[in-house]
């Protein structure tokens, strides 16, 4: 890179400041610095040469202006000898159009109660906006459900295929293994006890009721719920929701039921494939480590695990699946027009809805039990 | 004294041809354009130029570089040696107006806070920006606006060269008169020499001192806006038809 010297000279009570060389923005802060410890406070005048400077960009334009005011403020006479007209030009340009940087606003700190404030409103308005999101939903859209022709049955298709049959196979290997690690467990703990056949009844029950819908939902959410998220969210940034408003397509239509319905239809299919696997891999466990035969298993699970247990987990997943297709959607929409709120809606969309499918197993596990199933 | 030059230059996306075999050449100061019918090339050509794209064949020299055997560091420097605005600006959506043209300062220099703050006010005036304007985020600026900040990024490191990409798409015509003469001036003032690829007749006629015309695969004409009107091909008798 190009060097650039400041040469001093005290003559008297005048400084003499010769500036050589390439002044840009690679070289200043150095000549910054040999002229921030220049002693002045004798100095009547001081001369500044630029007459052997080779090349002056904007910056050291700048530069060179602030240092002379800076002087001229001091109450010294400053002298400016310049000779290329380029360099003449540069200092003129900056002179004429530069301005004072506003200067930012320090911010407080703001105290712990405050922002906790904060954040709890702004919670508050966000739970708000998402209900007036159900409300709008379920008040002037869903009457569209009525007529059977107004259902837009290729999108729900394709969003079966693309948000539920593709993700068959991460929730098949999820459900096997959690089966595996459950029964591994449990069975360490039976077998103390000699109470081996009691595995299937544990395993039968958690699994049917509780673990295959909340691995599903939960596979569901990080899978498919973030990515109607940044669909969606691409879709405002890009105005796509806008163009189809003004053609008169409504996006809740088009985008926003279909996709609802189609999780909602597929939800309980992931599930049943989510119990077989599950099963089977408690089974496999069972005959490995117990040696329970899979006739045994099969028999024992027949007379102990009753079937209001798979239709309770069945029954669950169309409420999981609302659940992670709206908040989904609802983060989508709330998408602004820059890039980096995609990334917090879709990481928004995945926490809420798993956190909503939990709450909403946790509601129905008291409500069965009240209601004695 | 040429400071692009682009010889012989072949580009192919899988089978299809986009250019085979051009020539062209830039001068110091100059405000040229790149012009031709829509698919033609342009853009693929200026994004040629600024390395963010290889050519199948051909050579391309930038400023005493030929990148097609240029090193990784001589890559880094050359880059810092131009501006390039994009067509949508593609300012840094997390980062307010003023940090977006601090980035390069602060990434590339040893300037102080206080310095850089100075010269992002000055290029902020200098693209006829108001100052409270840095402190906006580009979510919150209008379409002229972004296009100006683009610009005053782009400046940021007194480059000597700059690419514009469609530099007045998207503006009223106002503001689209407006940019032309405030590229005019900065050309004055920096003394730029500025390479834009461009749709907008007006802005031909206001700005370019020479122009290439890329159609069907070749440079089909080379040269000043006088010049144009005698030759003999399709594409250039609707553009410049005298209307």
């Amino acid at each position: 890179m190009s060097q650039a010297s400041l040469h001093v000279d005290i003559q008297d009570k005048q400084l003499l400041l010769n500036f050589s060389g390439d002044l840009n923005l690679y070289t200043i802060t150095k000549l910054q610095n040999q002229a921030d410890t220049l002693n002045t406070l004798e100095i009547k005048s001081i001369e500044i040469n630029l007459d052997e400077l080779s090349y002056l960009d904007t910056s050291a334009a700048i530069f060179i202006n602030n240092l002379k005011s800076q002087y001229e403020k001091q109450g010294i006479e400053v002298l400016l000898c310049i000779k290329q007209e380029d360099i003449e030009s540069t200092l003129a340009l900056v002179q004429n159009i530069s301005s004072e940087p506003l200067s930012t606003a320090v911010k407080t700190p703001s105290q712990f109660l405050e922002s906790f404030g904060k954040s709890i409103y702004e919670y508050y308005l966000g739970v708000v906006s998402f209900f007036n999101f159900l409300g709008n939903l379920f008040a002037t859209k869903l009457h569209y459900l009525r007529s059977v022709k107004k259902i837009r049955y290729k999108e729900i298709a394709f969003d079966i295929n693309e948000s539920g049959i593709k993700a068959l196979p991460i929730i098949a290997l999820t459900a096997f293994l959690i089966g595996l690690v459950v029964a591994y467990q449990s069975a360490y703990q039976l077998k103390m006890y000699g109470a081996n056949i009691f595995l299937v009844d544990m395993l039968g029950i958690s699994i049917l009721r509780e673990l295959a819908p909340l691995i599903t939902a939960i596979v569901i959410a990080g899978r498919s719920g973030s990515a109607f998220t940044a669909q969606i969210g691409a879709m405002k940034i890009t105005e796509e929701l806008d163009a189809m408003r003004t053609m008169g397509f409504d996006p809740y239509i088009f985008l926003v039921i279909p996709r609802i319905l189609a999780l909602m239809i597929v939800m309980p299919i992931l599930i049943f494939v989510a119990d077989i696997m599950g099963v089977i891999g408690g089974m496999l466990i069972a005959n490995i480590d117990l040696q329970i035969t899979t006739g045994q298993f099969l028999e024992r699970f027949t007379q102990v695990v009753d079937i209001k247990h798979f239709y309770i987990g069945i029954f669950k997943g169309p409420f999981f699946a609302f659940l992670i297709a709206s908040i989904g959607i609802y983060r989508g929409l709330r998408v602004k027009n820059d890039t980096q709120s995609i990334g917090f809606n879709t990481t928004k969309s995945v926490v809420e809805s798993i956190f909503a499918v939990i709450v909403c197993d946790a509601l129905f596990s008291i409500a069965f039990t009240n209601l004695g199933i | 004294m040429a400071i692009i030059e682009v010889k012989d230059v072949r580009t192919v996306f899988g089978e299809r041809v986009v250019h085979d075999g051009l020539n062209l050449s830039v001068n110091k100061g100059e405000i040229y354009g790149l012009l031709g019918p829509s698919g033609c090339g342009k853009t693929t050509l200026l994004r040629e130029l600024v390395m963010l794209q290889d050519f199948a064949g051909g050579h391309i020299n930038i400023l005493g570089h030929s990148l097609e055997s240029i090193s990784h560091t001589e890559a880094q420097k050359l880059r810092r040696e131009w501006g390039v605005l994009f067509q949508a600006g593609a300012l840094f959506s997390s980062l307010t107006v003023a940090e977006n043209i601090a980035l390069p300062l602060v990434e590339y220099t040893d300037l102080s806070k206080k310095m850089i703050d100075e010269i992002v006010a000055f290029k902020i005036n200098l693209v006829g920006l108001k100052q409270v304007d840095g402190s906006l985020y580009p979510s919150e600026i209008s379409g002229g606006m972004k296009k100006k900040s683009a610009l005053a990024r782009a400046l940021s490191m007194d480059p000597k060269l700059l690419f514009l990409d469609e530099p007045t798409s998207g503006l009223d015509p106002i503001s689209a008169r407006d940019f032309d003469s405030l590229i005019l001036n900065l050309r004055e003032l920096l003394g730029l020499s500025i390479v834009m690829v461009s749709h907008d007749l007006q802005s031909i006629y206001d700005t370019l001192d020479r122009m290439a015309i890329i159609d069907n695969k070749k440079i089909a004409f080379e040269g000043t806006l006088k010049e144009v009107r005698s030759v003999n091909n399709a594409f250039i008798q609707t553009f410049f038809r005298e209307g």
